[in-house]
C-alpha cells in the first residue's frame, strides 16, 4: 500500500492508490451528502413501522397506517361508481330509443358502451367487434337472433346456449356425425346450400337431390327458401354473409358436426344499465335493425 | 476514511480563484432626457399589465367578455375581436418570428433598446431600485449603511422592513395580475380578497412573487449579465452602423481635472472633456465604466448619458460626451471626419420587409381563417364491412368544429365512391340523404357516419371519399378527405 502524501495544488492529501502513475485525491463525501444519507436510513425504517414491510412465513408486517393498495383501488373504483351514478341511472331510466334520439345520452352510452365492450366482448368479437370465425360480426347488417336494440338486450343478457334458463337455444344439428345424412349426401346437399346465394357449385352436381335433401333435412330450420329464422337462431344461407366460412369444405364439416356456439349470459354479471350501453353500442356500430 | 490535514497557506501553489465575486451595484438616482423616457415606459408597461385584465370586450350571450383571456378550462384563447383554439396555436409562433425580428430591427437601429427600457426584467428592477432609493437614500447613503460596523438600530431595521414590505407588496401585485389573465378578473379579484379563489391561484400569485421579488429585489442586473442569452446573441447580430450607448474618445481623452483642463486650453493645447468624476459609473445599474468601449454587461438604458450630460453642462463643455453613436464614427472622428448615420440600410430593410411578411400572412390568415370545419377519423378495426346483400360499408367518426358563437345547421353529403349512401347514426332526420346535423355554439360535435357502396360498382381496393358540410344559413362550407376501403 503506497503512501498518501500531500497534493500540493488542491492542498488535499491523496488517496494513496495509485495507477499508472496518476494519482486520486482523497475528497471524502460533503458532510451534508452524508448526513442526508441517514437521514434516509431512519426514515426508511420510520416506513417499517407506518407501512407494509417485511414479509412474515404466512403473511406480512401491515404497518400502522394499515395501508393497502387493493383497498385504495376498492375505495376509488367505489368512488368512480359514485360519479357515474348519477349520469347511469339517467341511462338507465331512458327508453333504448330515446337513448339513441338524445345525442348527450347516445355520446354517454356509447362511451360506457365501449369501455364495456372492450371489457367483456372484445375476446370474443374483437375489439371493433369485428368478430371472427364463428363469433359473428357485429358491424354488419346480419343477425342470427335479431339485432333490433331490444333483442340485442335480450341475447346480452341470457346468451346464446349458456345454459340460462331464458337463452336463446337451437343448433345446428351433426348431421353426418349422427348417421342422419351420408357422405355423399352432405356433399350434394353443400353444393345446393351454395347455390341459394348464387356461390359456385361442383360441376355435374345432382341438383334435384339436393334439393330434395335440403327440403327434407333443413327447412325447418332455415326455411324453405333459406332465409333462416332468428327464433332458432337459424342463418340466412341466401346472403354474403357466413359465419364459419361458405367453401365447400367448410359447409361440408359444418353438415357433418354440426354448429353451437355459446354466447354466455351476462344478466348478473353486468348490471342492468351497462348492458343496456352495450346493446346501444353494438347497435350503432353500424348493423342496427 | 483519510484524515483531512490541515496545510499552511505557503505549502498551496496559488492558481488564483475561477470565481468573480459579485460587487453590489448602489445605483445613483440621474435627472434628464433618458430618464424621463424610462419614467415613462415604466408607467405605460406596468400600466398595460395591471389594467388589461379589467379592460371588457362584449363576444355576445354565453361567451366570457375579458378582452384578453387565456380560458386553459375551455382551452380558448380570447385577444379583442380574435378567438383562437388549440389546433391554431401556430398563431402565437408567427407572433414569436414577428417579436425576434423587431427584437432584430430595434438592435440594428437602436442597440439594446429592450434591454434598457422595455425587458421586465429592467422594469421591475428600476421599480425596485426606486423603492430603494426613496427609503434607504441615494447611492452614498445606501453604501455607508451597507458598509457600516455598527450593531443594528431600531431605525435601520425598520428602514429595511420597510424596504422588503414594499418590495413584497409590489411582487404579489405582480403575481396577482398574471392569474387575472386566466380568469375572468373582476370575480377572481373579489374571490381573492374574500379567501374563496381556487388554491391553484394562490399558488401561482405566490410563484410569481417570489420570482419577482427575487430577481428584481436581489439578483438584478446578474439576470442579464450571467443568465439572458440575449446580450450573447445581440453581441453577435450587432454592426457597425447600429446606434449604441458610446463613449467618445475622440472628444474624451485624455481624461484631466477641470482646473488642468482649463489650463491647458487657456494655452491652446488640446485637453479632454472626460474629467474622471465618476458619475457615470455611479448611475449605471450594472455597475459597469462605459468609457471601457462597449460590452456584454451594458444594458444601454441610457442613464450614463444623463449624468455625464448633467456634468458636462455644469463644467460648461457640450454635452453628449456619452450618447448614441455607432462604430464608424468612433473612427471617423478620431480621424477628424464628420460622423455619418445610416439608419436605412439593407439589414434594417430586410428586418422590416420580413415584418410585413409574416405579419401579412398572419393576417391573411386570421382574416380568412375558417369558422366551420370537419375531421374525419376512418374506422380502424374493421376498415371494411360486408353487408348482407354484398354491399360494403366503412364507418367513420366525424368531428364538426363551430368556432362561431352561435347554433348552426350543417347538410352532409358524400363525394367519392359511385352510389355511396350516407348514413348519420342517431339521425331521424326529414333528408336523409343529406343528413342535417346541429352544431352547437364555440365548440364540437362528435358523431358516427356510415358510408355504404355497393361491391360490385367499385373495382378499386382504395376511393378517395370527400365529406363536405353546408351551413344552411350562411352557406359556409367545409370539407375533408379521407379513403372507402374495400375489404
Amino acid at each position: 500500500m503506497a503512501e498518501s502524501e500531500l497534493d500540493k495544488v488542491s492542498g488535499k492529501t491523496t488517496t494513496g492508490h495509485q495507477w499508472d502513475g496518476i494519482k486520486e485525491l482523497n475528497t471524502p463525501l460533503p458532510r451534508w451528502w452524508l448526513i442526508t444519507f441517514y437521514a434516509t436510513i431512519l426514515w426508511a425504517m420510520g416506513y417499517w413501522v407506518v407501512y407494509p414491510a417485511w414479509p412474515l412465513l404466512w403473511s406480512y408486517t401491515r404497518g400502522a397506517l394499515n395501508y393497502s393498495t387493493r383497498a385504495a383501488v376498492a375505495v376509488e373504483l367505489a368512488n368512480l361508481e359514485k360519479i357515474r351514478g348519477d349520469k347511469m341511472i339517467a341511462l338507465g331510466a331512458a327508453s333504448l330509443a330515446d337513448i339513441e334520439k338524445d345525442p348527450a345520452l347516445l355520446a354517454l352510452a356509447r362511451a360506457r358502451g365501449k369501455a364495456a365492450f372492450g371489457d367483456n366482448c372484445a375476446p370474443c368479437h374483437g375489439s371493433g367487434g369485428a368478430g371472427a370465425k364463428g363469433y359473428p360480426n357485429l358491424n354488419d347488417d346480419d343477425w342470427l337472433w335479431g339485432g333490433s336494440l331490444d333483442q340485442l338486450v335480450q341475447t346480452i343478457q341470457f346468451g346464446a346456449r349458456s345454459g340460462h334458463t331464458k337463452t336463446h337455444e337451437g343448433a345446428m344439428l351433426a348431421f353426418g356425425k349422427d348417421g342422419i345424412l351420408k357422405p355423399d349426401e352432405i356433399g350434394t346437399v353443400a353444393n345446393y346450400v351454395r347455390s341459394l346465394s348464387g356461390l359456385s357449385t361442383r360441376q355435374g352436381y345432382d341438383v334435384a337431390a339436393g334439393a330434395k335433401i335440403f327440403v327434407e333435412n333443413c327447412t325447418s330450420c332455415h326455411g324453405e327458401a333459406g332465409k333462416g329464422n332468428q327464433e332458432l337462431g337459424a342463418p340466412n344461407l341466401t346472403d354474403k354473409i357466413w359465419l364459419y366460412g361458405s367453401d365447400e369444405a367448410t359447409l361440408i364439416e359444418t353438415i357433418t358436426i354440426g354448429r353451437a356456439g355459446v354466447m354466455p349470459a351476462w344478466v348478473g354479471r353486468l348490471d342492468p344499465s351497462t348492458i343496456k350501453a352495450l346493446a346501444v353500442y353494438v347497435h350503432t356500430l353500424g348493423g342496427g335493425k | 476514511m483519510n484524515k483531512i490535514v490541515q496545510i499552511k497557506p505557503d505549502q498551496v501553489e496559488d492558481v488564483g480563484s475561477l470565481y468573480a465575486a459579485r460587487k453590489k451595484v448602489y445605483p445613483q438616482s440621474v435627472f434628464g432626457t433618458f430618464r424621463r423616457i424610462k419614467w415613462g415606459l415604466m408607467a405605460f408597461c406596468l400600466g398595460v399589465y395591471y389594467v388589461l385584465p379589467f379592460v371588457r370586450w362584449n363576444r355576445g350571450l354565453g361567451a366570457p367578455d375579458q378582452a384578453v383571456l387565456i380560458d386553459l378550462p375551455n382551452s380558448r384563447f380570447y385577444f379583442f375581436f380574435i378567438e383562437l383554439w388549440p389546433q391554431e396555436v401556430y398563431y402565437f409562433t408567427g407572433l414569436l418570428i414577428i417579436a425576434a425580428l423587431t427584437l432584430f430591427l430595434m438592435n440594428s437601429v437602436g442597440g439594446r433598446i429592450w434591454c434598457g427600457y422595455l425587458c421586465p426584467q429592467t422594469v421591475w428592477t428600476d421599480l425596485f431600485y426606486a423603492v430603494e432609493r426613496l427609503i434607504e437614500g441615494d447611492r452614498r447613503e445606501r453604501m455607508r449603511k451597507a458598509a457600516s460596523a455598527d450593531p443594528l438600530k431600531l431605525e435601520r431595521i425598520s428602514e429595511i422592513m420597510l424596504k422588503h414590505s414594499i418590495w413584497l407588496l409590489i411582487a404579489w401585485w405582480t403575481g396577482g395580475a398574471w392569474v387575472l389573465y386566466f380568469t375572468d378578473a373582476p370575480t377572481l379579484v373579489k374571490e381573492l380578497v374574500t379567501f374563496q379563489a381556487p388554491a391553484i391561484a394562490y399558488i401561482w400569485i405566490a410563484i410569481l412573487t417570489a420570482t419577482t421579488y427575487l430577481l428584481a429585489g436581489f439578483m438584478r442586473e446578474q439576470v442579464c449579465v450571467y443568465m439572458c442569452p440575449w446580450p450573447r446573441i445581440q453581441a453577435a447580430l450587432t454592426d457597425e452602423w447600429a446606434l449604441n450607448v458610446t463613449y467618445r474618445y475622440d472628444r474624451g481623452e485624455k481624461r484631466r481635472s477641470v482646473k488642468k483642463a482649463n489650463e491647458l486650453r487657456a494655452l491652446g493645447l488640446p485637453a479632454g472633456d472626460c474629467v474622471n468624476c465618476y458619475q457615470c459609473v455611479a448611475a449605471c445599474p450594472t455597475g459597469i465604466d462605459i468609457r471601457n468601449g462597449p460590452q456584454i454587461d451594458c444594458i444601454q438604458c441610457g442613464l450614463c448619458i444623463d449624468a455625464c450630460d448633467n456634468v458636462m453642462k455644469k463644467i460648461g463643455r457640450p454635452t453628449r460626451l456619452i450618447g448614441y453613436d455607432n462604430d464608424i464614427n468612433i473612427q471617423r472622428r478620431m480621424a477628424g471626419k464628420p460622423p455619418i448615420y445610416g439608419i436605412v440600410r439593407p439589414r434594417t430593410i430586410i428586418y422590416t420587409a420580413l415584418i410585413a411578411l409574416v405579419g401579412g400572412i398572419m393576417l391573411y390568415a386570421l382574416l380568412t381563417r375558417s369558422l366551420l370545419d370537419i375531421n374525419v377519423l376512418h374506422d380502424r378495426n374493421p376498415v371494411a364491412v360486408k353487408l348482407s346483400d354484398g354491399s360494403i360499408r366503412n364507418a367513420y367518426t366525424v368531428r364538426f368544429l363551430n368556432k362561431r358563437s352561435l347554433d348552426r345547421v350543417v347538410t352532409i353529403d358524400v363525394d367519392g365512391p359511385p352510389y355511396a349512401v350516407l348514413h348519420v347514426v342517431g339521425d331521424d332526420s326529414i333528408t336523409p340523404d343529406r343528413p342535417m346535423v346541429v352544431l352547437g355554439r364555440d365548440g364540437t360535435t362528435e358523431l358516427r357516419v356510415l358510408v355504404t357502396a355497393p361491391s360490385e360498382k367499385n373495382s378499386e381496393r382504395s376511393i378517395p371519399i370527400k365529406f363536405r358540410i353546408t351551413d344552411i344559413g350562411l352557406g359556409e362550407v367545409a370539407s375533408a378527405i379521407d379513403n372507402f376501403v374495400l375489404p
